[in-house]
């Protein structure tokens, strides 16, 4: 229950850099996930957090602790492995133990605080089983009651649901949750699933190449991404390139788009980036902004149409539109699209 | 088929133990020169406890052999952590370079080994042989052990290490216990490999120490008594209970417990 900082690290394996220049907080209490492609860094910067890799240059602090030179053993953190790494030849019992015993929690004292654990993750009474007799999901709740036993200073997990199926995914999720909000537990969360991301974070850390490119709350980082890349990683987005013109984008066929956000200087190049659920279909000059465009694809989901188009300059569009009335457009289709201007986030490529 | 599988099977287990049968009962039988008719008689096995020289050959090899498979285990299964868990210059050619002796004819090792040990001043006796047993089963302890290794996954010891483990902790309370039926088979095979040496034996021994394998060999050059098979009896019951008591603990080939 703690804050954790990492100031200005950085990684390199041989000639490749991993990690650039990282600095950030992980405020105490709070749930924030690092979010990116395979091979942004994610897992590189959780370990080093944890203390299995030491980083070239930087400093990790957990609470007021200078930690970069102190050993995993030394950092007091709880980790859960993707692959659950549960002790197969120690019972349940012996498994949520081995970090007490570690501290030299033993006998009645040990076996209440296994008790309990095991209780928050719902497990009561499996002390006596070994992990090979527990599903898959079980195991992972064994693997989390052994890694929050011991009142970490950090809970540290490495895409711990992605060997689930979707089901018990979401239902881990929530339990997640539900955790780490009853035990305070400062954690850091690494996926690459931009849903989980966002409904289990106080914070979403973006990282691109070894670089955190924007981090901030879900909303924030949905809403008004600051680069092109956030907002295609977190989410669908259309992008509108443009010049600017007295305080608004003119595109190629000449149209003018407005956007709320703060533009580069006259006569410069700017990319716009539009969500595709802020986009409507409409008939005349409703919204802020209009265009027209010629359906290429349609894609029934059910709840929501998504549509496929293109303007007439050929720039993709993509547009989801809730299936509220049961009309369905057709390819081929020519229509007009209509969004506000507060929308319309100007992105950095 | 599986009749066809199952006649297989007996006629294999039927050529590999008559053999054996028969020695063991030509032990009991009365006869000097194995004649029949079969009769019964203990006396080889009273003879085997006056024969000294038998006696003190099997004693030598019980105690090379035990210390072959203790020393050979250590240091085979220390090699095997370093294989398996660290990465070090020349590490894949030292994995290579362990396979080779498995396959080099013993005679030749032999023949090595004896040049080698008289020219360092090494000799022969005790010492040499054993340094010979111990250096022939470690390729074997090392390839044993490094099986067991590939079942035991990395992030087992990483997550010991996050609950507070030193590395050395990690290693004696999660990786040796998982580690231990392996080990327990590769001290067997380090045993046997010592148990049933013959020609590296018979290039090192001395007058003064032999082996049993090796004194066996020359009793029979000079003519043999059913002494020899009592002597075969007590060893082939000796070792098959040490295997049996194995399979018993160590339930080799179950790894169900291991993801
Ligand atoms: N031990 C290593 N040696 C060399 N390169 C590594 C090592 N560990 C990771 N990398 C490289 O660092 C990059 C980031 O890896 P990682 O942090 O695992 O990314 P992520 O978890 O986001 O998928 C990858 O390109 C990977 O190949
Ligand atoms: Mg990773």
């Amino acid at each position: 229950m703690t804050n954790v900082k990492v100031n200005s690290v950085a990684k390199t394996y041989g000639t490749t850099p991993v990690l650039a220049d990282i600095t950030t907080e992980f405020p105490e209490g709070s749930f924030t996930s690092l979010l990116g492609p395979s091979g942004s860094g994610k897992t590189t910067l959780l370990r080093i957090i944890a203390g299995f890799i030491k980083p070239d240059q930087g400093v990790v602090m957990i609470g007021n602790n200078d930690v970069t030179d102190v050993p995993v053993w030394g950092r007091n953190i709880g980790m859960m492995f993707q692959s659950y790494a549960l002790f197969p030849h120690m019972t349940i019992a012996q498994n949520v133990a081995f970090g007490l015993e570690r501290r030299g929690i033993k006998g009645a004292e040990a076996r209440k605080e296994v008790d309990r654990a095991l209780e928050m993750v719902r497990l009561p009474g499996f002390g006596d089983r070994t992990p090979k007799q527990l599903s898959g999901g079980q195991q992972q709740r064994v693997a989390l009651a052994r890694a929050i036993v011991i009142k970490p200073s950090v809970l540290l997990l490495d895409e711990p649901l992605s060997a689930l199926d979707r089901r018990l995914r979401q239902e881990m999720q929530v339990e997640l949750l539900r955790i780490q909000r009853e035990s305070g537990l400062t954690t850091i969360f690494v996926t690459h699933d931009q849903e989980e991301a966002l409904t289990l974070s106080d914070k979403v850390a973006i990282l691109d190449k070894g670089r955190i490119v924007q981090i901030g709350e879900p909303e924030t980082v949905y809403e008004k991404p600051l680069t092109r890349f956030a907002a295609e990683f977190l989410g669908d987005s259309n992008f509108l390139t443009g010049t600017v013109e007295n305080g608004a984008v003119r595109l190629a066929d000449g149209s003018v788009v407005k956007s709320t956000s703060a533009l580069p200087a006259n006569g410069s190049t700017v990319t716009l980036a539009i969500r595709p659920e802020k986009m409507a279909i409409t008939s005349g000059d409703t919204a802020d902004n209009s265009i027209k465009a010629r359906i290429t694809t349609v894609i029934y989901a059910g709840p929501v149409l998504s549509y496929h188009l293109e303007t007439a300059d050929g720039v993709p569009l993509k547009l989801f539109a809730q299936n509220r009335d049961g009309t369905v457009l057709k390819e081929g289709d020519e229509i007009s699209l209509g969004w506000s201007a507060e929308h319309t986030v100007a992105v950095a490529d | 088929m599986k009749s066809l599988g199952r006649f297989y099977l007996i006629a294999t287990l039927v050529f590999l133990y008559t053999p054996i049968l028969v020695m063991m009962a030509m032990g009991f039988n009365e006869s000097q020169l194995y004649e029949l008719p079969f009769t019964f008689s203990m006396r080889w096995y009273d003879a085997l406890w006056n024969n000294k020289i038998l006696l003190t050959a099997g004693m030598n090899s019980i105690i090379i052999a035990l210390i072959t498979s203790v020393l050979a285990t250590a240091l085979g299964t220390m090699a095997s952590v370093a294989l398996s868990r660290r990465t070090f210059r020349g590490k894949s050619l030292l994995q290579l370079m362990l396979l080779p002796p498995i396959a080099i004819p013993w005679l030749i090792t032999g023949t090595a080994m004896l040049i080698f040990f008289y020219w360092t001043g090494i000799g022969r006796g005790m010492h040499a042989l054993l340094i010979g047993h111990v250096a022939l089963a470690i390729p074997y302890v090392v390839l044993v052990v490094g099986t067991g290794f590939r079942t035991i996954r990395a992030d087992l010891e990483e997550a010991a290490m996050s609950l507070g483990s030193t590395p050395v902790h990690a290693f004696f309370s999660v990786t040796l216990p998982l580690l231990y039926p392996s080990i327990l088979g590769a001290a067997l095979f380090a045993f046997a490999v010592s148990l049933d040496q013959f020609v590296i034996s018979y290039f090192l021994a001395t007058p003064g120490y032999t082996t049993l394998p090796v004194q066996i060999y020359s009793s029979i050059r000079k003519g043999f008594t059913p002494e020899i098979n009592a002597i075969s009896t007590v060893l082939l019951l000796g070792s098959m209970t040490v295997i049996l008591i194995f399979a018993r603990f160590a339930k080799p080939g179950d790894t169900s417990d291991k993801r």
